[in-house]
């Protein structure tokens, strides 16, 4: 009776560790996302209220270092080209402590953007604010924003496709697909899919 | 000069056994091996561990599974590292990282690129970041899963725990 009650306890106490570990992570689809106003790479502070004429906003947390963002480069100003004249411009947002990786320092993401010729915005979340308020987790990870009045409602979260090394492979484009829903005023679907990229890394 | 020869010969020979000794052997496994594992009824803890050459963190915590490796290898304890590399980096970057820092715990590749497709079938709570870490013994009734750094103490703690 006392080892069993023991293990009750122990479980118990794994359970509330858990549960304590995964509160408070961030948005999940449809909450409405708080604007912010943050550093490009150009030097201007830019925010999403910028974006008067958008129907929304493809929005990468994203990084330098990051083989997978690196991987995903080329798929993410593809994706900037091929919807920015409808309406979702890519704003790109590096979250990630300089300290712990210094190639995703400010200078280094001026560097990567001009050899990359970013078409679009590649802000600095300098204090990790925003990742911790969106609830991004890992490099690349999407928040495609949906414009409702005045005020933007995250429509999907997740990953841009299915096949990172391969994009030869990729069989479900689910970025592409989730924004082709919202220009065709159909329901998102799926609005939410996982992904291993490289955690972000707090600063400590 | 023919001695010189032979002794050439045997220096390839031993050069080459050398290298095959020191070879890390890595299986590229599909999903379905995890789901056997994780199915397995025996009296063995497992701790399986998810990691990536390309993640600081994880080569960071590798020595603490290395420690555990070593300090339960004659107990009923598997620990199973799980590389989430890109496949064609296998012999180019994974095994010259383990050889280098000659990692004896048993390394497979799990190459299932559509993450979101397995992702929620390891556990519903993970994001999908890594390091990340389940240990389990079916017999026991014990689950655990873990998305961060953890170390040799933490592990240690959690496999006494399982009664």
């Amino acid at each position: 009776m006392k080892t069993y009650s023991l293990f009750v306890l122990i479980l118990l106490a794994f359970n509330f560790y858990s549960f304590a570990q995964t509160e408070n992570k961030g948005y999940k689809v449809n909450d409405e996302a708080i604007d912010f106003s943050l550093k490009n790479i150009d030097g201007k502070m830019v925010s999403l209220k910028d974006y008067k004429d958008a129907k929304g906003i493809i929005l990468i947390f994203t990084c330098n270092h990051c083989p997978f963002s690196k991987a995903y480069e080329d798929r993410i100003i593809a994706l900037h080209h091929m919807y920015a004249a409808k309406g979702f411009p890519v704003v790109a947002i590096n979250s990630n402590d300089a300290i712990a990786y210094p190639e995703d320092s400010y200078e280094n993401m001026m560097e990567r953007a001009a050899d990359k010729h970013f078409p679009f915005a590649y802000l600095h979340d300098e204090t990790q604010e925003y990742a911790k308020l969106y609830g991004a987790v890992k490099t690349p990870h999407v928040f495609i924003l949906k414009k409702v009045k005045d005020q933007f409602k995250v429509a999907y979260i997740g990953a841009i496709d299915d096949n990172s090394n391969e994009p030869e492979l990729v069989k479900k484009k689910y970025a592409e697909n989730a924004l082709n829903a919202l220009l065709a005023g159909h329901e998102v679907k799926p609005n939410f899919t996982k992904a291993v990229g490289c955690s972000i890394k707090w600063k400590s | 000069m023919k001695s010189v020869e032979i002794l050439f010969v045997c220096f390839i020979l031993i050069f080459c056994s050398v290298q095959s000794n020191a070879q890390k052997k890595v299986d590229i496994v599909k999903f379905d091996w995890y789901k056997n594992i994780r199915a397995s009824q025996n009296d063995t803890t497992y701790v399986i561990n998810f990691w990536a050459t390309w993640c600081m963190p994880c080569l960071h915590e590798l020595p603490e599974f290395e420690k555990l490796t070593e300090a339960y290898k004659n107990k009923k304890v598997k620990v199973i590292l799980v590389s989430l590399d890109f496949y064609k980096k296998l012999n180019i970057t994974v095994i010259p990282y383990l050889e280098k820092t000659r990692i004896q715990a048993e390394v497979v590749l799990l190459n299932e690129p559509d993450y979101n497709a397995w992702i929620d079938k390891v556990d519903k709570k993970w994001e999908g970041s890594i390091p990340a870490t389940v240990i389990f013994n079916n017999q026991k009734n014990f689950y655990h899963f873990m998305e961060n750094e953890t170390t040799f103490t933490e592990l240690e703690k959690l496999i006494n725990s399982i009664k």
